[in-house]
């Protein structure tokens, strides 16, 4: 079948999208809406000391003005975090609580104070100016290295230090001991930028409250509604889930930074159940930059032994990780179970140790971006490999080679606490070398300097763990909530599927690959399938899209709901056909007894459980009954996996720099990845291409940059703020190795995030090869033309 | 975006007599950087005057050694113009960096003139073709319009209504713009022309578009990429921020400036 696992199915929803059929949040306006404004601190660190709304409230068109005290009156909690850590001395994460609106202090440049509402947004804007805030501003921790230094502002008067929590991995002793033989010893340091995600639609949201039936109804762009609608619901709100409807439509990306449930949210929907009405908010995109959760953020040092063979012995590493103001929902998750965790990488590296330090600053907070702790984890891992291959002379594809997990090893557990479920790592990195043409880089860098420019790669070869599970497990290490992804396969009578989701794609185009999972599965038609996700009121709970775990998890789950479907299917066939079930096998959509040309196909057969005429229906009489069965066909399913998977790859850069000007041309790029059984290899290539966009982003052009004194993002606009473009990236070389994931049906790992974990590492390598005539050894990041004009005048000194 | 009052101006004189009768009225061109300003609530006028129904603001001409842009004329216009290109080809090629696709549709040379950001391109092509700017006024000698950063010459009311170029014997424009806006980091555009030789830096200075004398001596007497190699402008006045330091730029500017000659040929 053309259109079934496997194929370049055309992506079902981008008629809609590039038509402008789109239906995002903003697009949607309710009868009688007000608008939001938020009245939002203009200091990283103040003491508020009176809010005077009188004039915004007098102003034209203005409604209501709330604040604090409002929010304090109403006893509406804090927002919660969905995953606590717990200390390496046994103490709980210090979590401190972070009001809807702030409450006695304002802690970053953007912290909500209060918000007003009115019949316009401009009236709304105009009447937010008017609000008078008196702050008395107090010393402010904008750097991550500042927050734990001694004297340091404090940001919180429970967190000493500015420490939320110090925790650790591995086994300490057993890596100190590597390191007391090691042939050779490198040693890095290295600081993992924080950046802005910067999604292509800004977060909007509109919250409808109905005063007669009690029902509250938001709108929101939002990667996860059902767990949105849980932890407003249950811990801010207390607005039960069965009067809570979270509706989430088109999304414009996310990359995680529409996963949690932000303040302005749970704003809108007090306010809107408080007045009786509905409220609207879209936020501009000097909002956005200063509100969305950034991600990165962390300054480590990090050592690795080798022996004379270049075998890795032993690796410590030592991280500090900004959480920013507030620990946003899933915060401390990304510096603790999703980076340390994966120290390991492919390599077979026995002794492993990590502290981490999370740390309060002044600063917006700092939450899961596309990868989350992984490209955190694979930069610093990737970089002090390749390091090590420079100091110790090995080539950098054979240093890899000779610590490569080996294939009959799997399922391998790590020193850091996860087991790898498969992988070829060499055939990878093999299929990689000839894709870039490793053995003819050497004359290609000779061609680059004769036109004066300098060229160099690099390696990257990441692993990560994607779809988090399993949700036991996980609730160990300090998960609040489950890890499982739901569906419901919906036969309607004459033969077309709906299927629900509780997954929610923000571009991923699940529209497209689940519908290829049914339409293999189940040999409907693509075109008679529809998927359908984002909606609370017609979709059963489920945990929603981030940290690539759509398909392994709520693609598992449908064809847990398919395999229900055709238990039953196969039932009713076999009363229509007078066989019996065991006779019956599934053929290419059809139902029939085998051995014989006697067939029913799926829609005849859902039509008749829609129409039971000819049907076993129960007849009341148990000794009869035995194999009745209701009418209809409509199975649910909620899948929990056994494990993580994990998407491994080998990604080879290329570059060439300006010697005048320091500017970094990326020449070539290939890229293969292991992301297991593939479904749609279009839509895995898009995703890797724009993962690594997002990574050599990272690598090249973006950075949050504070101003220290005054804690302004003075990086806060699109003009300042460098996002990749198409002319910044070579035409990527992709291929692929699939080694199935033995823990989902599907076999399938994550193919969201592996791009922008493995591109950042090899384009930095690169980078430095390139300068190995000046004798750079490190490059910060973002490597901007002037940050590598100064490592080669600094080299050349 | 606070509220105000837009008129669609009828002629020069009647935007020009607006806005001296109103201290809070505001010209608009093509919006690139006014209208963000405004949606930034960083301006609060009271009334907009839009120039962009007026014809005889915008077109391209040459005569005599000249070329004359309308101050309404869109900076694609001028990139694009075939008539640019053969006379001043470094001046369409400036033209034709400028931003991205949607901002050189809608931005203007008299906006961009006026506005004087000190990054951006135009100020560089004026000085470095020693042109001449004509207002509903007066006419003003390039090296006299630009007096600093964000500031010109021009009086409260006076509406630039063109720029004539000199044509040069040859020029360059290099440009090494800014990864986020695409405005100049460093901007230098250099010419041999009938009055001499100029050399003028956009983006780098902190009071905007400057000439380099060292730079114009040297190519004085030996118009090659070598003969500014070894020149270099002190960091004192430039702009050092987020995207450049000071001493970068300064690095910058020889190499542009390298650049600017050889590309004049
Ligand atoms: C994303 C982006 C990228 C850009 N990149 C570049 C770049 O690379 N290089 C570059 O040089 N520029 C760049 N610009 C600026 C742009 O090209 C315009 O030149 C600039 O915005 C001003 O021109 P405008 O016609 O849009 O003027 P407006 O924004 O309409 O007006 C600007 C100011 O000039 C005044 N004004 C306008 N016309 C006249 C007149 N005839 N007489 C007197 N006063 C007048 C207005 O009152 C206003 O104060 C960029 C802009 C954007 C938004």
């Amino acid at each position: 079948m053309t259109t079934g696992i496997g194929a370049r199915v055309l992506r079902k929803e981008d008629r809609r999208f590039i038509t402008g059929n789109g239906n995002y949040v903003d697009d949607i306006n309710v009868n009688g809406q007000y608008y939001a404004a938020f009245v939002r601190s203009p200091h990283p660190h103040a003491e508020i000391g009176s809010v005077d709304i009188a004039g915004a409230k007098a102003s034209d068109g203005v409604i209501e003005v709330l604040t604090g005290a409002e929010v304090a009156a109403d006893e509406i909690g804090g927002l919660p975090v969905g995953w606590g850590i717990t200390q390496t001395n046994g103490e709980p994460m210090v979590e401190p609580a972070w009001p809807i609106l702030a409450q006695g202090r304002v802690r970053f440049v953007g912290d909500a104070v209060a918000v007003v509402i009115a019949k316009s947004i401009d009236a709304a804007r105009d009447a937010a100016e008017m609000v008078n805030v008196s702050y008395t501003p107090i010393p402010a921790v904008i750097a991550t290295e500042d927050a734990p230094k001694d004297g340091a502002p404090q940001v919180w008067d429970e967190a000493p230090g500015n420490t939320s929590f110090d925790w650790e991995i591995g086994d300490k002793a057993a890596a100190d001991q590597a390191f007391e033989g090691a042939h050779h010893v490198t040693k890095l340091e290295l600081v993992n930028q924080r950046l802005v995600p910067n999604a292509m639609e800004p977060r909007a949201a509109i919250a409808e409250f109905n005063s007669v039936s009690g029902d509250l109804t938001l709108h929101a762009t939002a990667q996860a509604p059902h767990a949105i609608r849980l932890l407003l619901g249950a811990f801010v709100l207390q607005q039960p889930e069965h009067k809570f409807r979270v509706i989430s439509p088109d999304v414009g990306g996310g990359f995680g930074s529409k996963i949690y449930p932000y303040a302005e949210y749970a704003v809108l929907c007090w306010a809107a159940r408080r007045m009786g009405c509905a409220i609207k908010w879209t936020a501009d995109r000097s909002e956005s930059f200063i509100t969305d959760a950034h991600g990165r953020d962390h300054v480590s040092e990090a050592e690795l032994a080798l022996d004379a063979d270049g075998k890795f012995l032993g690796l410590r590493v030592n991280t500090v990780a900004n959480m920013g103001a507030y620990l946003s929902a899933f915060g401390p998750l990304v510096p603790t179970f999703l980076y340390a965790t994966l120290f390991a990488g492919q390599y077979t590296t026995p002794a492993i140790y990590a502290h981490v330090k999370a740390v309060f600053t002044n600063t917006t907070p700092v939450d899961a971006y596309r990868g989350a702790g992984r490209p955190e984890a694979t930069f610093l891992l990737e970089r002090i490999v390749e390091k090590a291959a420079k100091e110790t002379g090995i080539d950098p594809a054979d240093i890899r080679r000779r610590n490569f997990i080996q294939p009959d090893q799997f399922p391998y557990a790590t020193p850091v606490a996860l087991t790898y479920d498969s992988g070829e790592y060499g055939a990878t990195l093999d299929k990689a070398l000839a894709l870039a043409d490793y053995t003819g880089f050497a004359a290609r860098r000779d061609q680059s300097k004769t036109s004066g420019k300098l060229r160099g790669i690099g390696f990257s070869l990441p692993i990560e763990a994607t779809g988090a599970a399993p949700s036991a497990i996980a609730g160990q290490l300090g998960a609040r909530a489950g890890l499982y992804e739901s569906a419901e396969v919906r036969f309607n009578p004459t033969g077309s599927v709906t299927v629900f989701s509780g997954s929610h794609s923000h571009g991923q185009g699940h529209a497209t690959t689940f519908a290829q999972v049914v339409s293999d599965q189940l040999g409907v038609p693509i075109e008679n399938v529809e998927v359908v996700q984002g909606d609370t009121s017609n979709s059963q709970f489920g945990m929603g899209t981030y940290g690539s775990r759509s398909l392994s998890v709520g693609g598992s789950a449908i064809v847990r709901a398919c395999d229900k479907i055709l238990a039953k299917g196969r039932k009713i066939a076999a009363h229509i056909l007078e066989a019996s079930a065991d006779d019956i096998e599934f053929v290419d959509g059809n139902f029939q007894v085998k051995g014989t040309d006697k067939a029913m196909n799926i829609a005849e057969v859902a039509f008749a459980a829609y129409v039971p005429h000819n049907y076993p229906l129960p007849t009341g009489d148990p000794a009869q009954d035995e194999n009745a069965l209701e009418p209809g066909l409509n199975e649910q399913a909620f899948f929990d996996p056994l494990n993580f998977n994990f998407p491994n790859g080998a990604y080879i850069c290329e570059v060439e720099i300006d010697p005048d000007t320091g500017v970094v041309q990326i020449v070539d790029f290939s890229a293969v990845d292991d992301v297991g059984n593939i479904i749609n290899p279009m839509i895995v290539e898009g995703q890797v291409h724009g993962g690594i966009a997002q990574g050599v982003g990272q690598a090249l052009y973006e950075g949050a940059v504070y101003d220290k004194e005054t804690g302004q993002l003075l990086s806060g606009s699109m003009m300042d703020y460098t996002l990749p473009r198409a002319d910044n990236l070579p035409m990527i070389k992709t291929g692929t190795t699939e080694t199935p994931c033995p823990f989902n049906p599907l076999g399938v790992k994550g193919c969201g995030e592996i791009g922008t974990i493995g591109a950042t590492p090899a384009v930095i390598n690169a980078i430095i090869d390139a300068l190995g005539d000046y004798g750079v050894t490190d490059i910060s990041m973002p490597a901007t033309p002037e940050v590598v004009w100064r490592a080669m005048q600094e080299g050349r000194a | 975006m606070y509220s105000f009052e837009y008129e669609k101006a009828g002629s020069v004189d009647a935007a020009s007599q607006a806005i001296k009768s109103d201290d809070e009225a505001k010209l608009l061109a093509g919006g690139m950087t006014y209208i963000p300003t405004l949606k930034q609530r960083l301006a609060s006028p009271t009334k907009v005057i839009d120039l962009a129904g007026l014809g005889d603001l915008s077109g391209i001409s040459v005569s005599g050694g000249t070329v004359t842009i309308g101050a309404m004329t869109r900076h694609a216009a001028v990139a694009n113009s075939a008539e640019v290109q053969s006379a001043i080809p470094a001046l369409a090629k400036l033209a034709g960096g400028i931003g991205d696709p949607q901002v050189r549709n809608r931005g203007t040379i008299g906006g961009s003139i006026s506005n004087n950001d000190p990054a951006a391109d135009y100020p560089a092509a004026l000085v470095g073709l020693g042109a001449t700017v004509k207002t509903n006024e007066r006419e003003i000698a390039a090296d006299d319009f630009f007096t600093g950063q964000f500031e010109t010459a021009l009086n409260e009311g006076e509406i630039v209504t063109s720029v004539s170029f000199p044509v040069p014997e040859k020029a360059g424009y290099m440009k090494f713009p800014n990864p986020a806006s695409r405005y100049a980091i460093v901007g230098v555009f250099a010419a041999k022309t009938g009055d001499g030789t100029r050399v003028a830096v956009t983006g780098a200075g902190e009071a905007g578009v400057f000439r380099v004398a060292e730079m114009e001596s040297a190519l004085g007497s030996n118009w090659s990429a070598d003969a500014v190699a070894g020149v270099s402008v002190g960091q004192g006045d430039l702009n050092s921020d987020i995207h450049a330091s000071a001493e970068y730029r300064a690095h910058l500017v020889t190499v542009m400036a390298k650049r600017a000659v050889a590309e004049a040929g």
